[in-house]
């Protein structure tokens, strides 16, 4: 099935969302990847707030830099898996959306199943997702480069549901993850 | 001839004399080069410009052999599955990087630079240090992702250098240069096996297999598979890299490594992974493997993961 939603999303449109699904997002989503995931949790362990709000989606990228006259330069997604260590704390923090690649780790799946919902993007596909952002926004960690926090503004961004509430995931077909 | 007579319309007094001569030691492309002997003398730094410009045409222009799979991949799968729309962004991307001539990707990888060197040029100069300057002018000023840090501090060095640099010496007074940014979503899933001499060809496969399929979606199928077969631990890697820079789909010139090439590709493609792990028929584009002399107690076997963006560019000095 094809969806056009707003992201970040409400809990009864992911609700809707099955594994397999292609989604088309317009809204706003944050970029973070390994150094800025290192550094939330450290804050969470602090009992400090995230740089972006409860709720958000976090889209794990690492953009290549605007050249003059652009928005964002080259941005497609990263592997998920790396991020595995630090994603059940964040779903306990109430970050529940996330945009990257590749399957997750088992304990992982358990701590989406029923709460969080994972999608991909296509890799490699850098142009054409920066051809989709109308805005870019440099929201926290600027010493991190491409590995800082950027908020972004999509209009219809492309990407798959690989993991939905009900607990399907699309690459245990094909993986053994 | 040339030379003379613009020399000699520049109004120099001696201007005439030594074109003369420097138009007899040079060749005729180069005036700023000298000979010693049957030896080409180069500067290193003549070597940064190249560096540069093969670093950009990599990561924007997608060679044609691999746009060229791609778009026979698309072929192949079926109308309206995930597989298809997938070749279709990804052919889309890749015309997108070319006519903005900005990366296709934004892991524009470590710079792993291949410089054949002649033994009949020598290069005066720091060779690792032009290299690096190449590296660093195109990724700072041509707006490429800086990808490269302490593995420990995780300190990011800023301007994506050091490269990776193999030197390898071969007949000829040619320098000859290609340049491989390797993003780490492909590299992370390659895998070294030392394995037992028992294992033979069967063994052989089935680890080019494992590898693959672990790799899943994480290594952005579909894949080209380097695969090296023999030599020491150290150089097997190197060989599975270097199969990477083949032309895709050109087999093996020995029969028996080919044969190997094409039970792999086969095995692969009915792992049904497809593009971006979402299914399909094409989890691979090619498989290119290379066997070299080893050990009677080894079979070592490196598996070198490329994802779809195949980026590579070459260019002689």
């Amino acid at each position: 099935m094809e969806h056009h939603l707003n992201v970040p999303f409400q809990s009864t449109d992911l609700s809707l969302l099955r594994a397999g699904d292609v989604v088309y997002l317009t809204g706003t989503i944050y970029t973070a990847r390994d150094a800025a995931h290192a550094r939330f949790d450290r804050m969470l362990k602090a009992g400090e707030t995230l740089p972006m709000p409860k709720g958000a989606c976090i889209y794990y990228c690492g953009p290549c830099p605007a050249a003059p006259g652009e928005i964002i330069g080259s941005c497609g997604p990263t592997t998920s898996k790396r991020m595995d260590a630090y994603t059940p704390a964040l779903i306990d923090y109430g970050i529940a959306q996330f945009i990257g690649k590749g399957a997750r780790c088992p304990a992982v799946n358990d701590a989406m199943r029923g709460r969080a919902v994972h999608f991909a993007a296509t890799g490699g596909a850098g142009m054409l997702y920066a051809s989709r952002i109308t805005a870019c926004d440099l929201v926290a960690f600027p010493d991190l480069g491409a590995e800082a926090v950027y908020r972004l503004e999509v209009t219809d961004f492309p990407v798959v549901v690989t993991f939905d509430l009900l607990g399907t995931d699309v690459y245990a077909r094909t993986t053994q993850n | 001839m040339f030379f003379v007579v613009f020399r000699g319309n520049s109004g120099l007094s001696y201007g005439i004399i030594y074109a003369i001569i420097s138009f007899s030691v040079c060749s005729y492309y180069d005036c700023t080069e000298r000979r010693r002997g049957s030896m080409r003398i180069i500067q290193a730094a003549q070597l940064i410009e190249p560096i540069r410009r093969l670093c950009l045409r990599a990561c924007c222009n997608l060679p044609e052999d691999a746009v060229s799979a791609l778009a026979s991949a698309r072929e192949r799968e079926t109308a309206g599955s995930a597989a298809r729309n997938v070749l279709d962004q990804l052919l889309e991307n890749q015309q997108l990087a070319r006519s903005a001539f900005r990366p296709i990707c934004q892991d524009t990888g470590m710079a792993v630079v291949f410089a054949d060197i002649g033994s009949d040029v020598y290069i005066e100069g720091d060779i690792a240090a032009a290299v690096n300057e190449g590296v660093r002018l195109a990724y700072t000023e041509g707006y490429l992702r800086k990808s490269v840090l302490d593995p420990l501090t995780r300190v990011n060095t800023g301007d994506n250098t050091p490269a990776v640099l193999h030197v390898r010496f071969v007949p000829g007074d040619r320098v000859s240069l290609t340049v491989a940014p390797k993003g780490f979503g492909s590299e992370n899933m390659s895998r070294l096996f030392m394995l037992p001499p028992s294992a033979g060809i069967e063994g052989i496969l089935t680890h080019i297999l494992t590898t693959v399929k672990d790799a899943g979606a994480s290594a952005c199928p579909p894949v080209v598979v380097g695969v090296g077969i023999g030599g020491t631990m150290e150089s097997c890697a190197l060989l599975a890299k270097r199969q990477l820079l083949r032309p895709l789909g050109e087999p093996a010139d020995r029969e028996d490594v080919a044969a190997i090439e094409r039970e792999a590709l086969k095995r692969i493609n009915e792992l049904g992974v497809g593009p971006m792990g979402l299914g399909g028929a094409i989890t691979a584009l090619a498989v290119h493997a290379a066997a070299e002399a080893t050990h009677i107690a080894g079979l070592p076997l490196a598996v070198n993961i490329q994802c779809h963006a195949c980026r590579h560019a070459s260019e002689e000095v």
